[in-house]
């Protein structure tokens, strides 16, 4: 994609083609020779396992959907037709649900690996801004999906995130009505959701095409960070990529297949086993885990506008991440002071999604209580997912410009080749980085 | 508009501030051992098929289990399977137990509302009419159905087999409940019905729902002691079935699934260590 090409066509056929449609060329350019950089780690291996995971969603939903039926009287008895009565209905489900949950694994190491190592940075930062975008769409099919089942959870679920909207001045309570369907959550609802959920899966993967055309072009960034600089800096994508991928795919499918096969509604609630009915609302309404740290932040303010905003927020500020980080360095390799602040950051997504799965009211250490502070316990959730809904933001909107400015970052290597020479193991004690490549 | 947006907001505020008002409270299920337990579990059939009894006398009096097929009985995995029948529809010990049920139908010559002995391809018939009438007949509450309820409550059958055992009298302090029963398994928040300390609230909640189960209330054909806590092991096991009856299938299915992605995963990983062997990385 990037010049490189060097197919040269060998039969007739492939010639006659070349000249009309290069496709031949295009796929020999981008997963047999494209030159990759010879020192990508696992936390690399994650793009090729969610490429198989949308496609392992959109197969077994496309499956899923010849049984399914949208309709509020019948949606949950026809999942569990298919748990019963379809052949190997209880696999394509299992693989299916827990399927979502593995996607959203995969996605969050693949976001966090690119924290780590400063891939958003230039000339990424496109690159980064479509990651955002599939993110998103990802969260949207994810939550139409869990709706479809039409459980109590799924019920009360699209009840409580519907409403959000309608927290919106104005405008909010027209468009919640038009988004049902109706003037509550109910079968018009159920009906677009489903439509939505087949709809969306097939605009990730338009994305997803334009995320990897946009990686072709300046190639992978690696845990060094340092620029490509020589052919010696690289290994043709296959084989050498294809099996390290494949080996990591593998191994992944193992954790899968335990969730699948032997724990297929551990990442569940159990509330979503009762049919949905609104006159009775579940005792706790919680998202499904790789949603609660974003609900976490929605319930810390106690404005349901505000809290909206801070939600929408929370994900509007990955997309400006690119020009909020100051430092030249790529990889947190060689920047120990963020790096720090980096792990701090991981701990509090965790922190924020415990709180997430809480009520606000509970008492984070149980049996301490009477420290009211504003309209709370200090020892609840609500106070704590506070403080970590703090640090999320602060992270980026402060600590990461921030340390761009201040850090002084270990020596990086001149290439990827000699990443040894200059490794922060092995840098003399009390180097100095060199002043050129501060800030 | 205004008020319809403040409507809305209430709502919304309300179902997102729900959790923090409602105080219910449980114990914690029993620790039951259960031979379907773990990657290579499978039902005890006997102790199904007690349960089926269990159910069809006791339980089908009130709850229904409408996603159930007499056929289900007697497929691959079911508490009555023949290898002789592997059609479900044809084994005699089915097609009886499905005999002894009478279903309603329709009299396709007349169009008149008939009953009819049920055959292995008759759904569970309810036994009520419509919620309605279930509510009706059962202090203004419908009884769940129980076809996943062994999967729709945190415990599954341990939290069926504690509720049915865990039937007590109140505590003293703690007033009764005209119709009511108490009882500590039974997720519900008893704090209007106390007089003792306000921290000291008991776990629990009154059911409506009384004690279903007596000691030799069922016969049981194996000559296993009907115990009230043979009974409720016994009906807990029968609700985990019925609530996948694909689980030994899909276990079976899985152990060699695992087994094949260990071994591709060593092929790969010896494919992977032989191609990078000359690139220093």
């Amino acid at each position: 994609m990037s010049g490189h090409s060097t197919y040269e066509p060998k039969t007739g056929f492939e010639r006659w083609l070349d000249t009309r449609l290069p496709i031949i060329r295009f796929a020999n350019d981008t997963i047999i020779t494209f030159p990759t950089p010879k020192n990508l780690n696992y936390w690399w291996t994650f793009g090729g396992v969610l490429a198989l995971m949308l496609g392992m969603q959109i197969v077994t939903g496309i499956i899923l959907a010849m049984h399914y039926v949208p309709h509020v009287d019948y949606a949950f008895n026809s999942v569990q037709r298919i748990m019963r009565d379809v052949n190997y209905g209880w696999l394509i489900r299992n693989l299916h649900a827990n399927g979502a949950s593995m996607f959203f694994l995969a996605v969050y190491i693949h976001i966090f690996r690119n924290l780590y190592y400063g891939s958003y940075k230039a000339p990424r930062e496109v690159l980064w801004l479509l990651g955002c975008i599939i993110y998103l769409l990802m969260m949207g099919t994810a939550f139409f999906g869990y709706v479809l089942p039409w459980g109590q959870m799924s019920f009360h679920g699209a009840v409580v995130i519907t409403n959000l909207i309608g927290a919106l001045p104005i405008v909010g309570p027209s468009i919640t009505t038009w988004l049902w369907g109706g003037f509550a959550v109910d079968d018009p609802t159920l009906n677009r959701f489903f439509s939505l959920h087949y709809l969306l899966p097939f605009v990730i993967a338009g994305v997803v095409a334009l995320h990897i055309w946009a990686l072709h072009v300046p190639g992978n960034n690696n845990p060094t960070g340092v620029n490509v600089t020589s052919k010696t800096d690289t290994v043709p994508f296959h084989p050498y990529y294809t099996v390290k991928d494949g080996f990591a795919i593998s191994v992944f499918l193992i954790i899968y297949a335990a969730f699948v096969f032997y724990m297929p509604d551990a990442l569940g609630d159990v509330a979503n086993y009762v049919p949905a009915n609104p006159l009775q609302t579940p005792q706790h309404i919680v998202p499904e885990w790789y949603l609660l740290p974003f609900y976490a932040i929605l319930r810390a303010i106690p404005n349901k506008l505000a809290g909206v905003i801070l939600m929408f927020g929370a994900i509007a500020t990955l997309f400006v991440l690119p020009w909020l980080d100051t430092s030249k360095v790529r990889s947190m390799r060689y920047r120990p002071t963020i790096r720090l602040y980096y792990f701090i950051f991981i701990l509090d997504c965790l922190v924020l999604g415990v709180c997430g799965a809480h009520a606000p009211d509970d008492l984070v250490i149980p049996g301490v209580s009477g420290l009211q502070f504003l309209d709370a316990d200090l020892n609840s959730y609500v106070w704590l997912s506070r403080i970590a809904a703090l640090y999320y933001f602060a992270y980026f909107w402060v600590i990461t410009p921030l340390m761009g400015l201040t850090e002084t970052p270990l020596p990086v290597p001149d290439s990827i080749s000699a990443p040894v020479l200059s490794h922060p193991a092995s840098a003399p004690a009390g180097a100095v980085a060199s002043p050129e490549k501060r800030g | 508009m205004l008020r319809r947006g403040f409507a809305f907001a209430a709502l919304g505020l309300a179902l997102l501030a729900g959790p923090a008002f409602s105080a219910t409270t449980e114990k914690e299920p029993a620790d039951v051992h259960w031979s379907f337990e773990g990657p290579f579990g499978k039902f005890d059939k006997e102790q199904v098929q007690r349960g089926y009894k269990v159910y069809r006398e006791v339980c089908s009096a009130c709850h229904s289990m409408n996603l159930l097929y007499f056929r289900n009985l007697g497929q691959k995995g079911g508490p009555f399977y023949d290898p002789k029948y592997p059609n479900p529809n044809t084994n005699p010990y089915v097609k009886s137990l499905a005999h002894d049920i009478t279903v309603k139908d329709i009299d396709t010559d007349t169009g008149d509302v008939i009953s009819r002995p049920a055959t292995p391809a008759d759904k569970f018939p309810a036994p009520f009419a419509n919620d309605f009438a279930a509510a009706a007949s059962n202090g203004g509450k419908a009884p769940p159905d129980l076809s996943v309820m062994a999967k729709a409550r945190e415990g599954g059958p341990a939290y069926i087999y504690s509720l049915l055992t865990g039937f007590r009298s109140p505590p003293a302090g703690l007033k009764p409940m005209a119709g009511k029963y108490y009882n500590p398994w039974f997720a519900g928040d008893v704090s209007g019905e106390w007089t003792g300390r306000k921290d000291a609230v008991p776990e629990g909640g009154y059911i409506g729902m009384p004690p279903p189960l007596a000691d030799g209330k069922v016969t049981f054909d194996d000559g296993k002691p009907s115990t009230v806590k043979q009974q409720a092991t016994d009906v807990a096991a029968f609700l985990a079935w019925a609530a996948e009856p694909k689980a030994e299938e899909r276990k079976a299915f899985g152990l060699g699934a695992m087994i094949y992605l260990l071994i591709f995963s060593g092929l790969l990983f010896a494919s992977y260590r032989k191609i990078w062997k000359n690139v220093a990385h």
